[in-house]
């Protein structure tokens, strides 16, 4: 590699490694027999996953009345658990295409998780509003298709649908871009397996070979997919912000929302990336692949984003009081001091106080702290989504009407329920292809790894310029 | 691809600066390189190898641009000619309204037309059955690979004579 490197760049690969080194740390964890802790996580999500299965199955067959919603709140904790997916999402796009475009070569390091992480998200997101719908067997409707019925097409201006096109598109677009990314690795594993792995990776690696003119097509299509991501991930929750800002609903009609949507997204998703990494790095021994200066790393994003949180939140209420408007101010009065004023206040605590801490180098270079804050951070987030839907629909504008909203016990199994699908899915992950991105990480090794130890090493110890 | 069987002579490096500085030593003597193959993108090598630039970002503008007028059209017929329908007083061709699913429709047609255009020109699907020289090179190992199949006796001596000369670390002969 020739490109220059400051001196002052983190080292992102420790201990003495050569690239055989490399291919043997992160393809083990697929070829042994799994950990305990590994069969103790899988069964609890296992379980969680077969309560998720009951809770569907009972709310298919008995309705929608099974949930606590009623004419007042006619939405709560499906949607607020669709955006809080979604937004979880948004994390690993970013970190494999943003920053990727941005060249920023510690997310060597995590990105094949996070992107993995992005793929369960939204197939836990995208299990709320398909249930939601009740006739799930119609679900198929929302698509425009030539049909018997007319035709009869879905409302093209409707947010809902936009939705619909936007969710569809990221799902298999990330699905694609994580998947090229993953051939040649599964090639690396294809080519130490024998037997029936052998097999079956053979025919998930595609024929790959590490040809030079496919690597460089490779990389022109990773570089392309990254290139259309970005404004994709932007625009997936700008529209999820939509099914809110285009309403007429004081408190939702609001044009800070696109962006005030995304960082908070880039938030939560960040927040969850760290729950995940602190685990995975400590199950897998891959300390040295996902350091220290990578958690370092995501705790700036995480201060910056959640501190945009707070600006937007401050920003709000500030809008509201200066419009004069007092349907807009009784709005963000009763978000503040209504009756769910507790989820305000934890909203804040956890969004806008907690990240703070992160301003000190020692709380952001510390393992616990940040596991601690990562699950803090995600709770709050999750209260952000039901501050905005659920305290503004049970003040509506008839008094009268007024109500309050409680989860039933088949709602909180069917949250609880997708953390089990999540956990399910990405432990399996974690089992059949590599977590970290080999060739990825073979690729800075020279330049950001701590000493190379393979021929042409540099002879002063330090591989780092 | 079912193409017939090919004898290779292949050499393998240890290290990607020896592979770089072999290839350009090959080039410098116009020896008809097959393939050089490598665990990782080895950057700076597709000049000295003689690679053009991919052509496959235009075909993802092309992809996308087809994707844009897809999508644009479908909504602006059905809503003007198959089926107008009035909302909350709106024109029919509501063009802001399109926005979203048009630029939604872009990305994923560019998406997956270059994805699946990437995997049909490098011959490369589910159940392709690898031409693999050998396993190390998508561990630790730098190949590049000569097609030796009619190859006469001193050609196979001048090739081998490169990679004693470029100090490869292996050099072996194949089928694939």
């Amino acid at each position: 590699m020739s490109q220059a490197v400051a001196p002052v760049r983190h080292i992102l690969i420790e201990g003495n490694k050569s690239y055989h080194n490399i291919t043997e740390d992160l393809v083990s964890p697929t070829e042994k027999a799994p950990s305990r802790e590994w069969i103790i996580a899988f069964s609890l999500s296992a379980a969680f996953l077969a309560l998720y299965v009951f809770c569907v199955t009972w709310t298919i067959w008995k309705g929608i009345g099974e949930w606590g919603l009623n004419r007042t709140i006619n939405w709560a904790w499906d949607i607020t658990n669709f955006v809080w997916w979604i937004g979880i999402g948004h994390a690993g796009t970013l970190i494999s295409a943003i920053l990727l475009l941005f060249r920023q070569r510690w997310r060597t390091g995590v990105n094949r998780a996070a992107e993995a992480m992005t793929i369960f998200a939204v197939i836990c997101a995208g299990q709320f509003p398909l249930i939601h719908m009740g006739r799930l067997w119609l679900a198929f409707f929302i698509f425009p298709f030539p049909n018997s019925r007319g035709p009869l097409w879905p409302n093209f201006n409707s947010p809902l649908l936009w939705d619909v096109f936007a969710i569809s598109t990221y799902f298999s677009v990330s699905l694609l871009f994580w998947y090229t990314g993953l051939v040649p690795d599964l090639a690396t594993v294809r080519d130490r397996a024998k037997g029936f792995r052998k097999k079956m990776y053979t025919i998930f690696s595609f024929g790959w070979t590490g040809s030079a003119k496919h690597w460089q097509r490779w990389e022109s299509l990773s570089l392309i997919l990254a290139g259309i991501s970005t404004p994709l991930v932007l625009s997936v929750h700008t529209i999820v912000s939509f099914d809110f800002a285009t309403s007429v609903i004081p408190g939702w009609h609001t044009t800070i929302f696109p962006p005030y949507f995304v960082a908070g997204a880039v938030f939560s998703g960040f927040a969850m990336v760290q729950t995940l990494m602190v685990i995975t790095r400590k199950v897998l021994n891959l300390k040295e692949y996902i350091t220290i200066n990578h958690i370092e790393s995501m705790n700036k994003v995480i201060v910056l984003t959640g501190t945009i949180v707070g600006v937007a939140y401050l920003t709000e209420l500030f809008i509201a009081w200066y419009s004069g408007y007092i349907y807009e101010q009784f709005a963000f009065y009763n978000r503040v001091f209504g009756i769910y004023w507790w989820s305000y206040f934890g909203m804040m605590f956890c969004n806008v106080v907690s990240p703070q801490v992160f301003w000190s180098r020692k709380i952001r270079r510390s393992v616990w702290w940040t596991f601690f804050l990562s699950i803090v951070i995600n709770i709050g987030m999750w209260f952000e989504r039901f501050v905005i839907i659920a305290t503004t629909l049970a003040r509506d504008y008839l008094p009268s009407s007024w109500s309050y909203y409680r989860p039933t016990m088949i709602e909180i199994g069917l949250f609880t329920g997708t953390l089990g699908l999540f956990f399910f899915c990405y432990l399996i992950f974690t089992r059949v292809a590599p977590v970290v991105a080999i060739a990825e990480v073979k690729s800075i090794l020279k330049v950001a790894g701590n000493q190379f130890i393979g021929k042409n090493a540099n002879k002063n110890g330090n591989g780092n310029h | 691809m079912a193409d017939q069987s090919n004898k290779v002579l292949y050499g393998l490096y240890n290290d990607e600066e020896d592979l770089k500085a072999a290839v350009k030593t090959a080039s410098a003597e116009h020896m008809d390189i097959m393939d050089v193959l490598t665990p990782f993108p080895v950057h700076g090598l597709d000049p000295i190898l003689g690679l053009k630039e991919s052509r496959l970002h235009y075909l993802g503008f092309i992809y996308g641009a087809i994707g844009a007028l897809f999508g644009f059209l479908v909504m602006s017929w059905v809503f003007t000619r198959d089926w107008p329908i009035m909302f909350g007083g709106k024109p029919y061709w509501s063009v802001p309204a399109f926005i979203p699913i048009t630029f939604e429709m872009t990305v994923l047609f560019s998406a997956w037309g270059m994805t699946i255009t990437f995997y049909t020109i490098c011959g490369m699907w589910p159940g392709v059955k690898p031409k693999i020289l050998d396993e190390r090179i998508t561990d630790d190992k730098f190949c590049v690979a000569f097609n030796v199949t009619n190859a006469s006796k001193d050609e196979l001596e001048g090739i081998k004579g490169f990679f004693k000369k470029t100090k490869a670390a292996e050099v072996n002969e194949k089928m694939i």
